[in-house]
């Protein structure tokens, strides 16, 4: 018995060398892995927390309405009498954040008309009824359509004495 | 202290480590924000939509979505008398210029606006293999573009097809529900040019937000329900032939 115990821890030697190879493993892992991962991975779930914060890093290109009513409050004013009241101004005007952030070198590009409000208002089958619709070739044959109609208040009684248009 | 290559040699790791800490810092999220008192959706109401593209437009201007990709897009649906299992669905341009007059004017014709649905049980989240797509806690689904390896997984996983690979980046990419205004208390660009009211985004964990009468009193559904995808975007007065 006690010769076969001693041939036992003989060969312990290999079980040590095995085990510091297991160890070193296993630490590298350990240390490779938090070198790797990043250090948000795991704050709200299993993504990169600090994600959430990047994608609201991203810089804005429409001011919003309330930006441009702060300046313009003559227009906002006059939409209010129009059923243009609910569009946005930057709807038709196109994203404008950075003439708010510099609005003296910044200047937003004048409109045509034949093209802005076709986008909304040439007729298609697929509109809905209630919504007013023209076909523009007949109703104004090119003709520019604030030539007769104010577009920040559309209805023409207005218009038809300050630009003289007709129909 | 003379820079000698040995120097140099151990000073190079431990500078690429410390710039590694330095661009992995948190840039400063938006102040006053609370990701848990939000749970973002959107109101989509078909009777509105007059296919205008203001929305398209306004989205790839906002984004930088690439030419010819969409995050958000029109579709006109053309349904022939009964034929609502066979709609013919078009999107030219994904409508962002409109649309040109219909052939014909008979049957049923109307638009729907389609932007990814922000599901709260998303399938595109589910089979991310590195953890690159993820629902926020204020119900956004949005890709980590930094560590998205572009394996397209999450793009066929969409029911809705609303995700796409990023020519430049090549990377996914998809509505991020303008997460950058909406955390600053903006609208979405969508929803801030429709003309009509068509879109809205609605925050279903604000009790005042006018969604919930809505919700209440109307008669909406969402894409794709029997997928279980638990999609935010509702959709009011959607014809039945709507894929």
């Amino acid at each position: 018995m006690a010769h076969k115990k001693t041939n036992v821890f003989k060969d312990i030697e290999h079980l040590i060398r095995l085990a510091v190879v297991i160890v070193i493993a296993v630490v590298a892992f350990v240390v490779l892995r938090t070198a790797v991962i990043p250090r948000s991975f795991g704050q709200y779930g299993h993504y990169r927390g600090a994600a959430i914060a990047e994608a609201t890093a991203h810089p804005v290109a429409f001011a919003g309405h309330d930006v441009c009513e702060a300046c313009h409050s003559d227009v906002a004013d006059q939409k209010k009498l129009g059923k243009h009241v609910v569009v946005a101004c930057e709807a038709c005007h196109g994203a404008l954040a950075r003439h708010a952030d510099d609005p003296a070198s910044v200047i937003p590009a004048k409109l045509d008309t034949t093209i802005v409000c076709a986008r909304c208002h040439e007729a298609n089958s697929a509109k809905p009824k209630g919504f007013r619709q023209v076909v523009a070739a007949d109703h104004s044959g090119g003709i520019a359509c604030d030539t007769c109609h104010l577009p920040h208040k559309p209805k023409i009684e207005v218009a038809k004495t300050e630009a003289g248009g007709k129909k | 202290m003379d820079l000698t290559r040995r120097r140099l040699l151990v000073l190079l790791p431990a500078a690429a480590v410390a710039w590694k800490y330095v661009l992995a810092g948190t840039p400063e999220a938006s102040p006053n924000y609370k990701l848990s008192e939000h749970w973002w959706s959107m109101l989509i109401d078909i009777p509105k939509c007059i296919g205008c593209g203001s929305c398209v437009r306004a989205c790839a201007q906002e984004n930088e979505v690439p030419e010819g990709y969409f995050r958000t897009w029109i579709e006109r649906y053309h349904v022939a008398d009964w034929k609502i299992e066979r709609p013919e669905v078009e999107s030219p341009d994904g409508g962002k210029e409109g649309f040109p007059p219909n052939e014909t004017s008979t049957g049923k014709n109307f638009f729907v606006p389609k932007l990814c649905n922000h599901c709260a049980d998303s399938p595109c989240t589910q089979v991310c293999p590195v953890g690159a797509t993820f629902v926020t806690p204020d119900g956004v689904v949005l890709v980590d573009k930094n560590y998205c390896l572009g394996c397209r997984y999450c793009v066929q996983a969409c029911p809705y097809g609303c995700r796409f690979i990023n020519p430049k980046t090549k990377t996914a990419e998809k509505c991020t529900l303008c997460y950058h205004r909406i955390t600053k208390g903006l609208t979405t660009a969508c929803c801030e040019v429709c003309p009509t009211g068509a879109r809205q985004l609605a925050d279903l964990k604000n009790p005042k937000d006018p969604i919930h009468e809505f919700l209440r009193t109307h008669t909406v559904q969402v894409l794709k329900p029997h997928m279980a995808t638990g999609a935010k975007v509702f959709y009011n007065g959607m014809d039945g032939s709507v894929r």
